[in-house]
C-alpha cells in the first residue's frame, strides 16, 4: 500500500518508476515531496524542473507542474519560469553530471544571481542513464566505463562550488539520512534566494558494481557509518575526517543585496511599469 | 515610450514589434549584429512591466525564454550566427514540447566567427534543419525596418497559434539599416497582424490532446490549476513519456502536419511584375531591396523581370513558385551565400524553368547593377 504522501504527491498511474532496484533516487524523490508537503505549499503553485539523466526522470512522477527539459539546462529553464512568475515555488531536480558538468555554467550563474530557486542534486557519482561513465563527482582513482584504468580527474565539491558562486543556502544529505535530508530541502525551499541541497544517492548498478562497493545494503550502510554531521565535524581534525562524508547545513545566509526577482521588480516599480 | 513615427534600425523595430505583440520576457546573450535587440529589450520591457535577463550563454538565453513561455508569458531571444548554432538543441525542445517562442537570428557572414559585422544569409538552411530530428519550423524573413516591425508581430502570432518556435530570420542588412517607420499601435494593426493569444482551454481535459481535425494542443500555462508534465521525449496526451512507437508516430506526424495542414495561414510572399515576366528573381530578407531596384531599372530598359519574395521562408511557398516557374523562362535566385535556398528552388521548379544563381559570400552586399547584369546574361542564355 502506498503511503498517503505518495498518493497525494505522486502520479500513481505513472509508477513504478524506471530506476534500478536499490537506486537511492526513489528515497530522495520522496524526500523532496515530503519537504514540499512540510512547507505547506499549494501544489498548483509548485513547479519542478529537471534536466536529463536518471535523476531528472523524477519530475514526471511527481504530481506538480513538471518540466523535463534538455541535458544540463534545467536551471536556465527554471530561471525563466521564476522570473516570469515569481509567485511560483521553483524546485530543480538534477544530477551530478546534469548539474555540474554540462549544466555547470547555469548553476554558477544562478547562484550568483541569488534567484529564488531550490536545486536538489541527486548525486550518484556516475552517469547512470548512459551506462556508467565517470562524472565530475566520481572519486579520483575509481572506475567508470570511460575511466577503465581509474579516474584521474579531481572531483567537484558541489556545495562548496555553489557557496563560492553566491548561493545563500547549501546543504548535503544522503539517501540513508532521509529525516535529516527532508529538513534540509525544506529549509532550502524556505530560503528566499538560491538554495542547493546535494542528496548523496547510491548507484549499485553502475558505480557500485564497477567499484566493488558490494550490495545495496552495504552501500547504504556505508552512508550510515561514514556520514558526520557538519557541527560534529567542526571539532574533528583532518585525519579523523579522512574518508568521511560531511552532511548537514553548510551555509544559510540571506543575501545582503536581496533576491533577484525582487530586485528586478524594484526596477519595474521605479519605471512605473507595474501600473 | 517610443513615438509613433521614428527613425529606427531593424533591430530596434524588432523590439518595438515584439512589445506590441505582447512580449513580456526576453532572455539572451550579447552577440553582433543582434545586440541592439537585447539592449532595446532591456530598456523597454521593465517600462511595460516585462522582464529582461542577460543569461550566462546563448543556450541559457533560449532555455529561459522557453521557461517563461511555459508559465504563459510571450517570450523572445535573439542571436546571430554562432549563437544560432548554440540555440539549436532547444529550438528542437520547443518544437517537440510545443512551446511558443520567438527566436531572432540576425545573420552574419561566415561559419564560426567569420565576418561578425558583415551581412550574409548563410543560415537559411540552418533555420530549417538546424536542430536534430524531424521537426516543424516556421521562419519569416523581413526585408525592411517597417517590415521587421510587422513580421516580428506575425512571428509571435504564429508561435502562439501553432505552439512552435518561430524564427525571425533577419540579416545584418535589415538589422542595422535605418529607416523612418510607423509604430502602428496594437488596436490599429492591419487585420493580418492582429494580435493572437494562445488558446488555453484543454481538449478533453488533456494538455496535449487536439480537437478533431485540428493539430495544435491547448496546454494551459503552469501555475493556473492544471498540473501536467512537459518533456522533450515523445509523450502521450498527458505529456508523460512513452516508448510506444504508435504514440510516437502519431505525435511526430502531427507536429509536421500542424504546419503542412495550415499552409494557407502560415505562408506569405510578395510578388512584383510577375504577370508578363520572363525572368522571375527569387529573393528574401535584406537582398530584396537591391532586387526591387534592379527590377525597376530592368523594366525601364524593356527587360521583363519580376520578383518573387518568400516572406515565410520556411515552410517554403512551393505551390506558388511552381505556378510562376511554368510561366517564365528563367528563375534567378539571388541570396547572400554560396547557394542555399537555390537548392530548394531547384527542387520545387523541377525543370519547369531554368534555375540560375547569383550569390555573394564575401561580406559585401549584392548591388542592383550586379543583379541587372546577371539578368541580362541569363536572359541571353535562355534564348
Amino acid at each position: 500500500m502506498p503511503s498517503k504522501l505518495v498518493e497525494k504527491t505522486f502520479r500513481m498511474e505513472n509508477l513504478p518508476h524506471i530506476w534500478c532496484p536499490g537506486c537511492g533516487h526513489g528515497i530522495l524523490m520522496r524526500d523532496v515531496a515530503q519537504a514540499i508537503e512540510n512547507c505547506n505549499l499549494d501544489p498548483e503553485k509548485v513547479v519542478i524542473v529537471s534536466g536529463i539523466g536518471c535523476s531528472s526522470r523524477a519530475a514526471g512522477y511527481m504530481n506538480f507542474n513538471t518540466l523535463h527539459t534538455a541535458h544540463g539546462r534545467a536551471i536556465a529553464f527554471a530561471t525563466g519560469i521564476k522570473m516570469a512568475n515569481p509567485e511560483l515555488t521553483v524546485i530543480v531536480i538534477t544530477g551530478d553530471g546534469d548539474c555540474t558538468a554540462i549544466g555547470g555554467n547555469h548553476l554558477i550563474h544562478a547562484c550568483r544571481r541569488n534567484i529564488d530557486i531550490t536545486v536538489v542534486v541527486f548525486n550518484n557519482n556516475i552517469y547512470g542513464m548512459t551506462g556508467g561513465q565517470y562524472s565530475p563527482t566520481t572519486p579520483t582513482g575509481e572506475k567508470g566505463t570511460t575511466a577503465p584504468y581509474g579516474n584521474i580527474d579531481n572531483v567537484f565539491d558541489i556545495t562548496g562550488l555553489a557557496q563560492a558562486a553566491g548561493a545563500t543556502y547549501t546543504a548535503r544529505g544522503t539517501a540513508y539520512h532521509a529525516t535529516q535530508t527532508i529538513k534540509l530541502i525544506e529549509n532550502g525551499i524556505k530560503n528566499k534566494g538560491f538554495s542547493l541541497i546535494e542528496g548523496v544517492s547510491v548507484c549499485p548498478t553502475y558505480y557500485g558494481r564497477k567499484n566493488k562497493k558490494g550490495s545495496v545494503v552495504k552501500m547504504m550502510n556505508w552512508q550510515k557509518d561514514n556520514a558526520i554531521d557538519v557541527k560534529k565535524a567542526a571539532n574533528m581534525d583532518e585525519k579523523e575526517l579522512k574518508g568521511k562524508l560531511i552532511i548537514g547545513e553548510f551555509y544559510n545566509n540571506p543575501s545582503t543585496t536581496g533576491e533577484y526577482t525582487e530586485r528586478y521588480d524594484e526596477i519595474i516599480k521605479k519605471l512605473g511599469g507595474d501600473k | 515610450m517610443a513615438d509613433r513615427f521614428a527613425l529606427l534600425q531593424g533591430n530596434e523595430a524588432c523590439v518595438e514589434g515584439a512589445i506590441t505583440a505582447g512580449m513580456r520576457f526576453y532572455s539572451g546573450y550579447p552577440i553582433t549584429p543582434s545586440t541592439e535587440i537585447a539592449e532595446g529589450s532591456a530598456v523597454r520591457l521593465p517600462q511595460v512591466g516585462g522582464k529582461f535577463v542577460q543569461m550566462e550563454d546563448e543556450i541559457g538565453g533560449i532555455a529561459a525564454a522557453i521557461g517563461a513561455s511555459v508559465v504563459g508569458v510571450k517570450s523572445m531571444t535573439a542571436t546571430s550566427g554562432p549563437g544560432f548554432s548554440l540555440k539549436q538543441e532547444n529550438i528542437g525542445y520547443a518544437a517537440i514540447a510545443e512551446i511558443p517562442v520567438v527566436v531572432v537570428d540576425v545573420q552574419r557572414s561566415g561559419p564560426s566567427t567569420g565576418l561578425p559585422t558583415s551581412p550574409s544569409q548563410g543560415d537559411v538552411m540552418q533555420a530549417r534543419w538546424g536542430t536534430h530530428g524531424d521537426h516543424p519550423v516556421i521562419a519569416i524573413s523581413p526585408c525592411s525596418v517597417q517590415d521587421t516591425y510587422y513580421q516580428t508581430i506575425r512571428c509571435f502570432n504564429l508561435a502562439e497559434k501553432y505552439r512552435t518556435p518561430v524564427i525571425l530570420l533577419m540579416d545584418e542588412i535589415v538589422g542595422h539599416m535605418r529607416e523612418g517607420i510607423e509604430l502602428v499601435p496594437e488596436e490599429e494593426l492591419p487585420e493580418e497582424f492582429k494580435i493572437v493569444n494562445r488558446d488555453n482551454n484543454m481538449v478533453d481535459g488533456k494538455p496535449y490532446a487536439c480537437a478533431k481535425g485540428e493539430y495544435v494542443p491547448h496546454q494551459p500555462p503552469f501555475g493556473t490549476g492544471t498540473r501536467y508534465n512537459i518533456t522533450g521525449l515523445y509523450s502521450n496526451e498527458y505529456g508523460f513519456p512513452t516508448n510506444d512507437n504508435d504514440i510516437a508516430n502519431a505525435k511526430a506526424t502531427r507536429l509536421m502536419e500542424k504546419i503542412e495542414k495550415n499552409l494557407d495561414d502560415i505562408l506569405d510572399y510578395e510578388e512584383e511584375n510577375l504577370d508578363d515576366a520572363t525572368v522571375a528573381i527569387v529573393c528574401y530578407g535584406g537582398t530584396t531591396r537591391a532586387v526591387m531596384e534592379a527590377v525597376a531599372q530592368l523594366r525601364n530598359q524593356g527587360v521583363k523581370a519580376g520578383m518573387f519574395r518568400p516572406v515565410t521562408v520556411w515552410p517554403f511557398p512551393e505551390q506558388r513558385l511552381k505556378e510562376i516557374a511554368k510561366k517564365v523562362k528563367t528563375v534567378l535566385v539571388v541570396e547572400h551565400n554560396y547557394g542555399q535556398l537555390v537548392e530548394e528552388v531547384e527542387k520545387v521548379v523541377k525543370g519547369a524553368a531554368k534555375v540560375e544563381f547569383l550569390g555573394k559570400w564575401d561580406g559585401t552586399t549584392i548591388t542592383p547593377a550586379q543583379i541587372i547584369n546577371k539578368v541580362k546574361e541569363v536572359s541571353k542564355n535562355a534564348k
